[in-house]
């Protein structure tokens, strides 16, 4: 089972010194690779003929309790035609910029993984398309909830964030468009013209 | 008219009420509150696996329709109760306080389950600590979730409760309508609800 995938050598001699480390754990190759070149480092598995890891199964990111430690960012990368798995780490240093590169030219399905990085961890994917937050709302002001400081019941009030949650226009997180109303808005009564018309993203206000 | 006695043989209208100036009032309230009680038309929020427990009450092995309650209105605007079953993050929160807003009086909610009275085990940054702290709740049912037999404890409960109701009474048909603070109770009030409870409160995190 613990047999090191031939990823790794072949990504040691193209990359060299940018493959930082490797380990096998229950039967999983992990690779740890540098921040600068982790673009390449995966396009390069995703292209390369005998590599071929065409399938992005998740990107997702660990902060580990000792504060000395790196958040790593986790890439599980498939190859459907081969059957093979290979895992892809890149560790970020907490004092410099939470920042990587973003394999949304890679792997379209990367959008919303790497929107969930964002917000729970605050990391940035430079070049992505569309980074807001997916599961907290867009104007949620607390900080990232999955990070090692962040308070378990958050840093408001209970009341704070009841006032906020209630504060909130549901109609307002889509456009007309998206209630497919645009061309009845002049026909609408005047209150719910004026509640769509508010158009926050969000529960601040 | 009516009400007076043709035996008597004489006019009597006024006995009635110089007999007893309630009796109107009583019998009314009680022919209202059978009819109200009896054909609750549930408003079916299920958001987590209590509503599994709902769905299963209302099936044919426990068969919530004996109560009068089979005719399940997912529009608020015919709907008379609101069950809410299973936890509720802060992102419905308006949600459910719009659907509470849009039934017409009277209406009823019952808060089913742990998540939904308290926030149970989820005491954390995205959950509200019990739908009290957004609608009124009239019945809350204890358990995780609650077994049918639970809930339909709890709609008897309800149908007690409106079956000692009174339309002298004005202030169950007020609406408690969120204030210009934001919420629609006061903020210490929402604090003092939301408090750690139980296990929680010995937990080792910050805060």
């Amino acid at each position: 089972m613990s047999t090191l995938s031939p990823s790794v050598p072949a990504l040691r001699s193209e990359f060299g010194p940018s493959v930082e480390r490797h380990l096998v754990s229950s039967g999983q190759t992990i690779v740890y690779v540098s921040r600068d070149r982790s673009h390449d480092v995966l396009a390069w598995l995703r292209d390369t003929p005998g590599q071929e890891f065409n399938y992005l199964t998740d990107v997702t990111a660990v902060e580990y309790r000792d504060p000395e430690r790196p958040l790593e960012v986790v890439y599980q990368l498939r190859s459907l035609g081969r059957k093979a798995n290979l895992r892809v780490k890149v560790a970020l240093d907490k004092r410099g910029p939470l920042e990587v590169r973003s394999v949304y030219d890679l792997w379209r399905g990367a959008d919303w993984l790497e929107r969930e990085v964002y917000d729970m961890f605050g990391i940035t994917f430079v070049g992505h398309p569309d980074l807001r937050r997916i599961l907290m709302w867009e104007t949620y002001a607390e900080g990232y909830p999955l990070r090692k400081d962040f308070p378990l019941r958050g840093h408001f009030s209970r009341a704070e964030q009841t006032r906020q949650a209630l504060a909130a226009n549901p109609e307002a997180h889509y456009s007309l468009e998206e209630l497919s109303i645009a061309d009845a808005y002049g026909e609408l009564p005047k209150e719910m013209q004026e509640r769509l018309a508010k158009g926050e993203r969000g529960f601040l206000k | 008219m009516g009400l007076s006695n043709p035996a008597a043989g004489h006019d009597d209208t006024t006995t009635v009420s110089a007999i007893s100036p309630n009796w109107v009032t009583t019998r009314l309230d009680f022919l209202t509150n059978w009819a109200r009680s009896n054909s609750l038309w549930p408003m079916p929020f299920g958001t987590a696996c209590c509503a599994i427990e709902f769905m299963a009450t209302a099936a044919s092995r426990f068969d919530l329709a004996r109560f009068g309650m089979e005719r399940m209105s997912f529009s608020p605007r015919q709907a008379d109760v609101l069950i809410c079953a299973g936890r509720l993050p802060f992102k419905l929160a308006p949600v459910i306080r719009r659907i509470w807003d849009q039934m017409p009086q009277p209406k009823w909610s019952i808060s089913m389950g742990a998540c939904a009275s308290s926030g149970g085990i989820f005491d954390n940054y995205s959950m509200v600590q019990g739908i009290d702290t957004i609608i009124p709740v009239d019945v809350y049912v204890p358990g995780c979730p609650p077994r049918p037999e639970g809930l339909m404890y709890g709609i008897l409960l309800l149908q007690k409760k409106i079956k000692g109701e009174t339309f002298t009474d004005d202030s169950l048909r007020v609406e408690k309508l969120v204030g210009p603070s934001g919420l629609f109770l006061p903020a210490e009030r929402v604090d003092e609800l939301s408090e750690p409870f139980g296990n929680s409160i010995s937990q080792t995190r910050s805060s």
